[in-house]
């Protein structure tokens, strides 16, 4: 009796987990079926709900439309530059608050922390006419150097030094490695996993940044890919065209769905170390 | 600790570069915001007027406000709450001793990947007033043809119900991290001395679970009160009636649209605020945790 009920348990997990996955994953599910379809196919009764042969029509539809190669081109610069730009950045921070003792650091660390509680959207209108006087609107200065501070990446490294031995800093320093030497030939080896999930995080969150590059870009070049979304979205407003609108969506989550599931593995482990404390 | 004495300028030159990033482009903004706060900008002689705390009051009494905080409240409560939930539960159900949890784990990260935007864009094809399968699901089963785009109501629950989905990866992947670091031991332990599943639940894996719960609401309530703006600003524009002109998408009208950057700039030191007490909560839930771990 006792096997019977655990079986029947864990049967209904995989019912109600497989049930639970059809209804997250539908929405995108249907999208791609609408991207494949014409405009007339989309709105036929009853609803298509098998992928047709018009997703590559509808691709290069929304490819010129919203001029893809423009979006996809600035959205990589700017995820790239800065996912770098952070993880160097949070490297060396994190390096120095495990590594050195020194002179107002119980200052500078918190000073560190307090900034994810100033997300950019409450400074968002000194931040433009701070902009505006560099004459950084409109270029990739200023959808870049704003973010390069990154609390998240300075506890992500910090926590890993935090548990790397300390004999292979003294070790290091013996043999005579300059500190520079021991980060760059023993520290950063260590810590690929945890650049990989940065890398995750920081390309897919800037990636799908949009508040900011909406006020900071107004012109048509230096756009990005969720800026276009907008454009293929709103253009259209009596029936909209769902086929184009969704091809274009399909394309422009592609990026970021590419590095998420070529670095999974590290970004879960990373995750899982953040959250060790 | 000091693993490289004899080094007195090299610690101070490593975190240069994100001190200064911190210090220009975050703190000197957000002080502006605070002093632009307590100013207006005469329209004609074009230079600052200070009003003391006018734009703080006009705010506070200001209808318009008042019902914009009202909303961003209520959708970030939806939003962290039957987010979080859910997430939990289907988190929990996949770190169960079953086989292919591994797959499980892995199929239900991918919205993590999502942007609001999308998000909203996919969802509004399901709520879309003529083809949309769940507006016609609802018509034919109640009668009731809802215009999710019209109806001040259904639009809050589009709205509501595309923010819960996209952010439902990224609470499950620290969901799954969090229930993997409750020793087994410790569960194995009060179930043999007794202890229902249930029990086991509350008094062993969610007290440990404590801290990843304090993160995310955090990291929820900054996606309700920020990251939205996004799916609003394409999907319904704040409207219909204002009914998702949140706090955030009302600072960008108000400084923006309206050009009254003092009262958008009380708007975003209240946002501040709110945010501030959410994190402080939450650095103070995740210490003392650290405490109980020794």
């Amino acid at each position: 009796m006792r096997v019977n009920r655990k079986l029947i348990t864990k049967i209904g997990i995989h019912a109600i987990l497989i049930l639970t996955l059809i209804v997250v994953a539908f929405p995108i599910y249907y999208a791609f079926v609408m991207a494949t379809h014409t405009h007339q196919d989309a709105y036929a009764f009853p609803p298509k709900l098998m992928p047709g042969k018009e997703l590559f029509a509808n691709i290069s539809e929304a490819w010129q439309r919203v001029k893809m190669a423009t979006l996809l081109k600035n959205s990589t610069i700017i995820a790239i530059s800065v996912s770098f730009g952070k993880i160097t950045f949070s490297i060396l921070a994190a390096f120095a608050f495990t590594h050195f003792k020194f002179r107002g650091s119980w200052f500078l660390f918190p000073l560190a922390m307090v900034t994810q509680m100033m997300p950019l959207p409450v400074r968002v209108i000194p931040l433009y006419r701070m902009m505006a006087q560099l004459g950084w609107l409109n270029t990739y200065w200023a959808l870049t150097i704003p973010y390069l501070a990154s609390t998240t990446g300075i506890i992500l490294f910090r926590q890993f030094y935090m548990t790397v031995p300390a004999e292979l800093a003294d070790a290091a320093r013996v043999d005579g490695a300059t500190p520079m030497q021991y980060l760059r030939k023993i520290l950063l080896p260590l810590s690929w996993t945890n650049v990989a999930a940065l890398l995750v995080i920081e390309f897919v969150y800037m990636w799908n940044e949009y508040l900011w590059p909406n006020i900071a870009i107004t012109a048509s070049n230096m756009r990005v890919a969720q800026m276009g979304l907008r454009m293929l979205y709103t253009s259209e407003r009596g029936a909209a065209e769902w086929n184009i609108i969704m091809a274009g969506t399909f394309i422009i989550m592609l990026p970021p769905l590419i590095v998420l599931i070529l670095f999974r593995k590290q970004f879960s482990e990373g995750i899982a170390m953040q959250t060790t404390k | 600790m000091d693993r490289f004495p004899n080094h007195r300028f090299l610690p101070y030159a490593l975190v240069l570069p994100s001190i200064t990033v911190i210090a220009i482009f975050l703190i000197y903004p957000f002080g502006q915001a605070i002093y632009q706060s307590f100013h207006r900008i005469n329209p004609i002689r074009r230079q600052l007027v200070n009003v003391g705390w006018r734009n703080y009051l006009e705010m506070f009494r200001s209808p318009e406000y008042l019902y914009s905080f009202r909303n961003t409240f209520i959708f970030a409560v939806l939003v962290i709450g039957l987010g979080l939930i859910i997430s939990l539960c289907i988190a929990l159900l996949t770190t169960q001793n079953i086989r292919g949890s591994g797959f499980y784990q892995v199929a239900f990260v991918w919205t993590y990947a999502m942007s609001p935007i999308i998000a909203g864009v996919m969802w509004s094809l399901i709520f879309d007033p003529s083809i949309g399968l769940m507006t016609n699901l609802i018509g034919n089963l109640t009668g009731y043809w809802i215009n999710f785009f019209n109806d001040t109501v259904a639009a809050f629950i589009l709205v509501t119900v595309a923010s819960i989905w996209v952010m439902l990866g990224y609470n499950i992947v620290f969901f799954i991290a969090g229930l993997q670091n409750v020793p087994y031991e410790l569960k194995e332990a009060a179930s043999i001395d007794g202890a229902t599943t249930w029990q086991v639940f509350w008094v062993v894996t969610f007290p440990m679970l404590s801290p990843t719960v304090a993160f995310l609401v955090f990291v929820n309530t900054v996606y309700a009160f920020f990251q939205s703006f996004g799916l609003v600003d394409v999907v319904t524009m704040g409207g219909p009636n204002r009914s998702t002109e949140f706090l955030i998408y009302k600072i960008y009208k108000d400084g923006f649209g309206r050009m009254q950057e003092g009262q958008a700039a009380a708007q975003s030191v209240v946002l501040f605020i709110i945010i501030a007490i959410v994190g402080a909560v939450q650095i103070y839930t995740s210490t003392k945790s650290a405490v109980y771990d020794r």
